[in-house]
């Protein structure tokens, strides 16, 4: 069980308008019983690391449908490093599976891809902060 | 590595210094609650004191958020570091929240400003308090002003709003007659009032309703009393109009409030009104325990057999343990 509220920022990164997905993955947090901090569409690795800083948050979730996963993925990992948050990521979204291992590799905590049910998104979104809290 | 773990007054420190993970942890502790939460606003506490609170308020959709946004950036041109508390409502059912402030508070990349999202966790007792201690902490690490958004409906939300310095409500054309206008709650609170997305049909109807709800104001004296009446700026905070005269009248507010002396009377009933819910929720938290004690477990049996009433338990244990 969860000993605390978990506070999960989600945002489209770059250049990508497709954020019915992202809304729909809210509506689930939320009815997890998580608190989604929504900050939508064209957002930057600083705006989302300014975000995090200032919401205390527990995860981060980006969700990508332009095929920029592989670029945007690790300049966010390496974002977040640089300021020194040690906040799991986890990408979502289109995002073919033989591209999964270099995400990993890069320091994505998970990725989830089409077709993943609401119980997969929190629970991998779950795992991957206790995963951290426990680190 | 748990942040809640790292020691309170070094985490004080840092914020203090502008380290702004610092802050967003401290704040996380305040929205917990507890002994901890408390030594938080107790430090706080000692270091606050100058900042202008200001209330952002009125109903879901009506653009807080967004005029919030262009309030930030013009305060923050002219030297100020905004502070912004943004209060959304959690599910009742389940617990979990959507906080979609920061959407409309855009574009303020590299601007000094700092944002967090609040949300209300059920328990209007826990945001009574963690409202006001949050913004100590803004205040305590020099944050000025300190804008608190929140949705104009429940208790608290108008608590909220009502002892802030400067409470803006934000209406939009079609909220209703003149009827609504004088009703009481929100609107009597309100020190400026904006009608926002101003383009759209009725908004002249709006700002005439509200005018005329002044003018009773004026016609009972109310007005004299407090030397003010409350403007009413047309706006559209998506385009950008009547930002600056907000902007204006905030601080000609907070210009009227130092020169009548008013400030004082407000924070004062801040302070009040913090203390009181403080009180209420310290006898309110033992109530249950009380109940378990022999003093407790003999006046429900009291009840029970009907030799008193529930009423009559209630007044014999609190006057019973009040003089202790």
């Amino acid at each position: 069980m969860r000993n605390r509220q978990y506070r999960v920022i989600l945002a489209k990164l770059g250049l990508d308008g497709h954020d019915r997905g992202i809304k729909v993955v809210a509506r689930i947090l939320r009815d997890a019983g998580m608190e989604v901090i929504y900050l939508g569409l064209r957002q930057t690795t600083g705006s989302i690391v300014a975000a995090a800083e200032e919401e205390d948050a527990d995860a981060i979730g980006l969700s990508m449908h332009n095929a920029g996963h592989l670029t945007l993925g690790p300049k966010m990992t390496d974002a977040l490093q640089e300021a020194g948050l040690d906040i799991p990521l986890v990408i979502g979204g289109i995002v073919p599976d033989e591209d999964v291992e270099e995400l990993i590799n890069s320091g994505v905590a998970a990725v989830l891809g089409p077709g993943a049910s609401a119980e997969e998104v929190v629970s991998t979104v779950s795992a991957a902060i206790s995963a951290r809290d426990q680190a | 590595m748990n942040s809640s773990q790292e020691p309170i007054p070094q985490l004080f420190k840092s914020a203090l210094s502008g380290e702004r993970r610092s802050l967003g942890k401290l704040l996380t502790v305040i929205e917990r609650g507890g002994e901890t939460a408390d030594t938080v606003a107790g430090l706080a506490h000692q270091k606050a004191g100058s900042a202008h609170v200001v209330g952002v308020t009125g109903a879901p959709g009506s653009g807080k958020s967004t005029l919030t946004g262009r309030l930030i950036d013009l305060f923050s041109k002219t030297g100020y570091k905004t502070a912004v508390l943004a209060v959304d409502p959690s599910s009742p059912l389940t617990g979990g929240a959507i906080l979609g402030d920061r959407i409309r508070m855009d574009d303020l990349a590299g601007e000094d400003c700092f944002i967090r999202s609040m949300a209300t966790r059920g328990h209007s007792g826990g945001l009574a308090l963690a409202v006001p201690a949050a913004i100590q902490i803004f205040d305590a690490v020099g944050y000025n002003p300190v804008i608190i958004e929140t949705v104009g409906v429940g208790q608290v939300e108008v608590d909220v709003a009502g002892t802030a310095d400067t409470t803006v409500v934000v209406v939009t054309p079609g909220m209703g007659d003149a009827v609504q206008a004088n009703k009481a709650g929100l609107l009597e609170v309100a020190d400026i009032f904006v009608v926002n997305k101003a383009d759209r049909p009725g908004a002249n109807d709006a700002r005439r309703d509200l005018e005329l709800m002044l003018d009773l104001g004026h016609v009972s004296g109310l007005e004299e009393k407090t030397g003010y009446r409350p403007p009413i700026i047309m706006a559209n905070s998506l385009e950008g109009t009547g930002s600056e005269e907000t902007l204006k009248a905030i601080k000609g507010h907070a210009e009227h409030l130092k020169k009548s002396g008013s400030i004082k009377i407000r924070q004062k009933q801040r302070i009040l009104m913090e203390i009181q819910n403080r009180i209420e929720i310290l006898i309110g938290s033992n109530a249950k325990e009380v109940l378990e004690t022999d003093l407790g477990i003999a006046n429900i049996e009291a009840v029970l057999n009907r030799v008193i009433s529930p009423a009559e338990a209630a007044k014999l244990i609190v006057n019973s343990i009040l003089n202790d």
